[in-house]
């Protein structure tokens, strides 16, 4: 009888599905668009300078001078290598020096990196717009471009650099500039000096010692359990940070972006629970005679209540799998075919490094996670019905 | 011992507005059905006709007094036992026939021996002799919207008898009929009466009802003020004044 009273107004029961069917592709495009977008944001970050993780010694995120540096060896970075989420590892040592040519000095972060493995993190190569990128153990720089218009050099000048190297010691050094580097970042673009790791603990007299290894992930979820694996493979001599720590303001801008999506979510619900309510008030509307009626001949409320929660389920349920099976497509093609910002908005993405686009996220976890909120919403306002069964009176439901 | 009494209301009434300007709908009636009785509860409008019909169907409790079903005080019942019992014991016919527009007119009668339990071979054999019954056997698979408001009002009667109940509530049933209908329907429910002595009550205004009762009980202001025997000159029932 439940079946058959689901189809006995087709269009009311198609327009139930057909709201519930559009509710959940919304929902789900909504937020796997929210989490493609916030993991490609950390994505750009990430790869402009910091990495997903970075070891210190223990202090030197609170006071980053040289002499929190430490000895790098070997067999740490192995340990750290080899574990099952780390993709790549590679060292810096990073201070400040002030760069001059002719009469001009500017103040610079100068970076010693390992060329090859740093370009597999933070795809610095990509990044050259002048010259060339760097070979391992070279006496030569790359200067960033507002740092090379400050000082008005060009690639194949020489810059000066001075500065205070390891221990109090003096560091000085002419190096040839083999390339310019154009960082989306204002900050990084106006200050940065990359130099190949051992010319840069020259320069510092700090053979062997970095200041920081920088870790790419192959799975970012996986951040804070490999942290722990790190911590737990270098000992608490070190201290090993997450992007999160590193940038909390990206972290706090996402956080808060969330919250907006939460908003724009929560209308969204709303409108399901409308569209939803709307339809079986009607139905309750229209079958009160009935089931007046029903409960008068002698048909027990329970029952009654699981022939109208069986229609309400079934709808909900079909409403719910109709709109993540055809959710998935969608969202896969917007993975594979990003929505891509125009106009303006384009060109402040870019300036600060970010492609403008927006991927979706295809984690299986969007499409159950919507799936079952709106099926929990279509659940929770079946009760209603239920409610007016409970509080049927035979008489009253069938006056006219 | 048989029981011949099926329906003993005793001293019932029925209030509305008991806080503020009472209005007794049913006011200390006492009426006895007996077994195969064919019954019209007739009176004006808002004479309180339906509402004893309630009373005496379990859908609704009185104020004061008692119903007695079989012996059974159904004062006493839960709402839930109501149900049970309601299903068990009594047949109601509607104004407004009421079937279920998604089922067909056997499943319509068939429905309320499955609330029953009753086995599918047995509700097969029931439904068909409830159909010749009321003449509409080739109208079986029929759905409400297909049949006339007659031939619907007939399906009520068989979903009503379909369980064999002790006796029969019909409210209005031939208000919504025309003149041929109406007297088909009311032969059919004669014809049911005298042979399986089913125990009718029809509340009324309806003349033709009146003219085929063989016991009319007149209601004003919810008090019975005249119960007689109605004198069919066509089909020669007749009964005494009670």
């Amino acid at each position: 009888m439940a079946w058959k009273n689901m189809w006995r107004n087709n269009t009311r029961t198609l327009i139930t599905m057909a709201a519930i069917f559009f509710a959940v592709i919304l929902s789900v495009i909504a937020s796997s668009l929210q989490e493609g977008i916030f993991s490609n944001l950390v994505k750009n970050v990430v790869s402009f300078y910091t990495g997903y993780l970075q070891v210190h010694k223990q202090g030197y995120w609170n006071e980053q001078i040289l002499d929190n540096s430490f000895e790098s060896s070997a067999e740490p970075k192995r340990r750290i290598s080899n574990d099952k989420n780390v993709l790549t590892v590679t060292s810096r040592i990073e201070s400040f020096a002030l760069a001059s040519s002719a009469d001009i000095t500017k103040g610079a972060l100068v970076a010693g990196i390992e060329p090859e493995q740093e370009n597999r993190i933070t795809l610095l190569k990509n990044k050259v717009v002048q010259g060339r990128y760097l070979k391992d153990n070279e006496q030569a720089v790359l200067l960033s471009q507002g740092l090379a218009e400050r000082l008005k050099l060009k690639t194949n000048d020489t810059v000066l650099l001075i500065g205070q190297g390891y221990h109090g010691a003096t560091a000085a050094g002419k190096y040839l500039i083999k390339g310019i580097v154009k960082f989306g970042s204002p900050e990084l673009n106006s200050k940065s000096l990359f130099m190949p790791l051992a010319a840069a603990q020259d320069f510092y007299s700090a053979g062997g010692v970095v200041t920081s290894y920088i870790l790419s992930l192959k799975d970012i979820k996986a951040l804070q359990t490999t942290r722990s694996a790190v911590s737990g493979y270098l000992g608490p001599a070190y201290e090993v940070m997450t992007w999160e720590e590193l940038m909390p303001d990206i972290k706090q801008h996402i956080a808060s972006d969330s919250n907006s999506m939460k908003y724009i979510q929560g209308i969204l619900y709303l409108l399901i629970c409308f569209g939803i309510f709307g339809t079986l008030l009607m139905m309750m509307v229209e079958r009160k005679f009935e089931m007046g009626m029903l409960v008068a001949v002698g048909m027990k409320k329970s029952k009654l209540v699981f022939l109208l929660m069986f229609e309400s389920v079934f709808t909900v349920i079909t409403g719910c799998l109709l709109g993540i099976a055809a959710s998935i497509p969608i969202v896969y093609y917007l993975n594979r075919h990003p929505l891509r910002m125009g106009g303006e908005t384009a060109k402040i993405y870019e300036k600060f490094g970010f492609e403008a686009i927006f991927p979706t996220s295809t984690s299986a976890a969007i499409f159950i996670h919507q799936g079952v909120i709106v099926l929990l919403i279509g659940l929770l306002l079946s009760l209603y019905p239920v409610y007016k069964v409970i509080r049927l009176d035979p008489i009253t439901a069938m006056k006219r | 011992m048989i029981m011949n009494t099926v329906i003993d209301a005793h001293n019932i009434s029925k209030v509305y507005n008991k806080e503020t300007i009472p209005v007794y709908a049913v006011n200390n009636v006492h009426l006895h059905i007996e077994r195969g009785e064919f019954t019209a509860l007739v009176g004006p409008s808002g004479s309180g006709k339906t509402t004893l019909l309630n009373l005496i169907g379990g859908l609704d409790k009185p104020d004061d007094g008692q119903v007695r079903i079989n012996g059974l005080d159904i004062t006493g019942l839960s709402a839930d036992q109501l149900i049970d019992f309601r299903l068990k014991n009594i047949g109601f016919v509607f104004q407004s026939f009421n079937l279920i527009p998604v089922l067909t007119a056997k499943e319509n009668v068939e429905f309320i021996m499955q609330l029953q339990g009753v086995e599918r071979s047995k509700r097969d054999a029931r439904v068909k002799q409830l159909f010749d019954q009321i003449e509409m056997a080739d109208k079986l698979d029929s759905r409400p919207a297909q049949l006339s408001g007659g031939q619907q009002q007939r399906v009520a009667v068989a979903r009503a008898l379909a369980t064999k109940p002790q006796f029969v509530l019909a409210d209005e049933p031939t208000a919504n009929l025309d003149s041929q209908s109406a007297a088909n329907l009311l032969d059919i429910m004669a014809k049911l009466n005298k042979e399986e002595q089913i125990t009718f009550l029809f509340s009324t205004h309806d003349q033709r009802v009146i003219d085929r009762a063989r016991r009319v009980i007149t209601l004003v202001d919810g008090k019975i003020t005249s119960d007689t025997a109605a004198v069919s000159t066509k089909h020669g029932h007749a009964g005494g004044k009670k």
